[in-house]
């Protein structure tokens, strides 16, 4: 019998915390997986959010430091900018991105650092108990939203990897899904693009990936990767959203 | 010791006599603080500076009273004239102040530097022509270390103003008679 | 060396690049700019990295990233500023990096004034961010310890693996006063082999992590972090005595009062008053037994410590050294007055009639 698949080498042998049908552990898999298929994995440097994958640098088996809540983008500045030849990347969800780090993604942005920020949208603070975030829809129940979402309340959520693509300094943002294999791949060649575009000093590279989160969100893993395509893509369409080397 | 204020408006020099005077205290080997006022003063309104000078460690480099008061405007001269010392001394731009101010046991001097740096051809030497009034009449440092000090602060593109800085500190000298 | 007239906040610049700072990341705050400013310049002509964040917030995390990646690094700010890198610091603390953190207080609280004060002592000697954790705290009282302090407080975060502060005033900040570039002898210091500057082939990925998977992890690392915080207060206490010999009234006082106090003390001797100053140096690790024995002299017969603080906040550590030995008065001012010759020596005088 011959071996198709294996775990990527760039992942430690820690088994996974998350919940089944949760997004993260692909997600950690096509990170590490690019770092090592480019070359870049004994170099690189991660850092991690505040949120569900506050730990994962348990699995992430490239160096790891871990950031206080939405702050990884300043983190990874301090690092980048005085190791300026070393692959830099942040991983952080929503609630850590979009909401409380807003300040530090978008000056990160604004100022082109040479990083790549891997973007885990999946609409809902998972690690704290399914309350709502800037990115939860209108209409979709939280914890601090029990009836949905609503205009007058909370406004609209915020699409990150648009309004970043507004800065100079950002020179490529794709937002991608991992329901599938085709889209999987994609997922996987905008990540590697993200870091080949950094290591050539471009500036500042955004994926965003949309994920689900079956236990806040209620719903079995192939439910919730239904919904995804139903509720979160109408939202926040799929594809390259600026690409400054096209 | 000694303590020095040094005041005026913004842009009148008064915080570059204190640190020349300060950096001529250096040079003579004694010690020296220098302390600029800062605050909402420092954008456009009043500017001074403290200066300490004595032969043993510096405690305080701030003080109420003073022992010399280097007035470059009138508000300067109005809000710390009375806080100098018997036996002190006042050293008023003439040229800008235009009434007197006396006190008994207070020595008077009227430095009409802005005048005499006009005629020197550049009111910006104005602030070397009141440090030369200043240390003929108060004898805190020699003239010769100022002298020798304007070749160093002046160097590279600036050289070219060391004849006319040391101009300056030579017609405020003269301006002291006694 | 000859000695040369240093601005305060310059001279704390010219030491952070004399002691070898790869890299600093601040944000503007009067009065204390005139540090990034000068670095501004001078960083990358030394080929180190100067970075003026989006916020005191965004500085204090880039400093934990560089700090995590093994670069000497520093940051500077005044009070409310110090206060918003507080998560940061603590963040620094529960990972055990080096870093060094200046603070110019000026008057409080909330915005306050731009005026020196010394307001921030709790702050700094109290950890000031969550959890249980100390940061080592200098106190410069001139511009040549403000020079010093700022070139020993990098070796000194990188020997105890630990944020050290620099607490300073806007008046030090501000002032101009001769110094002396001195040489520091090389200490030995640790290798920074948990750095995580890519893993390059080792056996096991470096990981810098605030968090812990569960209490027993947490309360080991406090545990371990105490020791640390002992054989600090073992080997690093510093502080200085003027004249406290013979001294009936015992002056206690650090940063620009205890220079002020330098003055009074010799003043009030001159009229016969037998007065004195200890100056503790460490506000952390504080000169607790120092202070102590000192106060527990029979020739002792009263304590004024005096602050630029209403109230005072280091009188709690004299207090709590003084362990009701001898009575203690204070004198001080907040909100950015500082405290004259005059009326210390007033202050002084009072407190010795009371105990007559």
């Amino acid at each position: 019998m011959s071996i198709v698949y294996t775990k990527s080498a760039g992942l430690t042998d820690k088994e996974l915390h998350y919940c089944p049908g949760c997004h993260h552990g692909i997600a950690h898999k096509l990170v590490m997986e690019s770092l090592i298929e480019l070359g870049l994995f004994e170099d690189a440097v991660g850092v991690c959010p505040v949120g569900c994958s506050v730990y994962a640098y348990n699995y992430m088996a490239c160096d790891m430091i871990d950031a206080a809540h939405g702050r990884a983008p300043a983190v990874a500045t301090g690092v980048k900018r005085t190791h300026p030849n070393t692959p830099v990347f942040t991983y952080q969800g929503d609630g850590d991105l979009a909401s409380i780090g807003t300040a530090e993604i978008v000056h990160a942005a604004m100022r082109g650092e040479k990083i790549t920020t891997i973007f885990i949208n999946n609409a809902i603070y998972g690690m704290t108990g399914g309350q709502m975030s800037p990115c939860t829809l209108i209409g979709q129940k939280a914890t601090t939203a029990p009836l949905g979402r609503t205009v007058e309340q909370a406004g609209k959520p915020i699409r990150m990897a648009e309004t970043l693509s507004a800065l100079d300094g950002l020179v490529y943002a794709e937002r991608v899904c991992l329901t599938d294999i085709p889209n999987l791949n994609k997922a996987k060649a905008a990540i590697k693009k993200a870091f080949t575009l950094q290591m050539q000093g471009a500036g500042f590279t955004f994926v965003e990936i949309l994920s689900t989160c079956p236990t806040n969100w209620g719903l079995a893993p192939l439910k919730a990767n239904q919904w995804l395509h139903e509720n979160l893509v109408p939202y926040y369409p799929l594809g390259v959203i600026k690409d400054t080397t096209k | 010791m000694k303590n020095i204020l040094i005041a005026g408006f913004g842009g009148q020099g008064a915080l570059s006599i204190g640190k020349n005077l300060a950096e001529a205290a250096l040079a003579e080997n004694l010690n020296v603080t220098w302390a600029p006022s800062y605050g909402p003063e420092m954008r456009g309104g009043t500017a001074n500076c403290s200066v300490v000078i004595s032969d043993k460690p510096v405690g305080s480099p701030v003080f109420k009273f003073s022992n010399e008061l280097i007035a470059m405007n009138g508000p300067s001269l109005d809000k710390f004239a009375p806080f100098v010392v018997d036996g002190g001394m006042i050293f008023i731009n003439s040229s800008v102040v235009k009434y007197t101010y006396e006190r008994e046991g207070i020595k008077v001097y009227y430095v009409p530097c802005d005048d005499v740096a006009s005629e020197l051809g550049n009111l910006k030497v104005a602030n070397m022509v009141m440090l030369g009034a200043y240390i003929a009449a108060a004898k805190t440092v020699k003239p010769e270390t100022v002298d020798k000090m304007i070749e160093e602060i002046f160097t590279g593109k600036k050289a070219k103003l060391v004849p006319l800085n040391k101009e300056a500190l030579k017609a405020g000298m003269a301006l002291i008679k006694d | 060396m000859a000695k040369e007239l240093w601005k305060g906040n310059e001279a704390i610049a010219e030491a952070a690049i004399r002691a070898g700072c790869d890299a600093f990341f601040g944000y503007p705050i009067t009065p204390q700019s005139e540090v990034p400013e000068y670095l501004s310049l001078h960083m990358p002509q030394h080929g180190r990295v100067f970075l003026q964040a989006e916020s005191e917030v965004a500085a204090i995390n880039m400093v934990y990233g560089a700090a995590a990646s093994g670069k000497r690094v520093m940051t500077s700010s005044s009070s409310l500023g110090i206060s918003l890198k507080q998560e940061g610091m603590s963040y620094l603390a529960a990972t055990e990096l080096p870093a060094v953190i200046i603070n110019c207080m000026r008057g409080g609280p909330g915005l306050g004034t731009i005026q020196p004060a010394q307001g921030d002592y709790f702050q700094a000697t109290r950890g000031g961010g969550s959890g249980d954790y100390r940061n080592i705290v200098l106190a410069p009282s001139n511009i040549q310890e403000l020079a010093d302090f700022v070139q020993e407080a990098f070796d000194l975060a990188d020997l105890y693996r630990n944020p050290v502060v620099v607490l300073a005033d806007g008046l030090i900040g501000q002032m101009m006063e001769p110094i002396e570039w001195k040489e520091f002898p090389k200490r030995d210091l640790p290798a920074k082999d948990w750095a995580t500057e890519g893993r390059k082939g080792a056996e096991k990925h470096h990981v810098v992590s605030p968090i812990f998977y569960d209490p027993e992890e947490c309360y080991e690392f406090n545990e371990k972090t105490l020791a640390k915080f002992n054989k600090i207060k073992a080997n690093e206490v510093r502080f200085e005595e003027y004249k406290t010999e013979d001294a009936e009234l015992i002056f206690t006082a650090y940063g620009t009062p205890a220079r002020i106090i330098l003055t009074a003390v010799d003043k009030m001797r001159e009229e016969g008053y037998k007065v004195g100053l200890f100056r503790p140096i460490t506000l952390w690790p504080f000169p607790e037994k120092e202070l102590h024995e000192l106060l527990g002299k029979d020739h002792v017969k009263a304590v004024l410590d005096v602050e630029m603080s209403a109230g005072g906040q280091m009188i709690e550590d004299v207090r709590l050294a003084n362990e009701g030995q001898k009575p203690i008065s204070y004198y001080g001012l907040g909100g950015g007055l500082i405290p004259t010759l005059e009326d210390i020596c007033d202050a002084a005088k009072k407190a010795l009639e009371e105990v007559k």
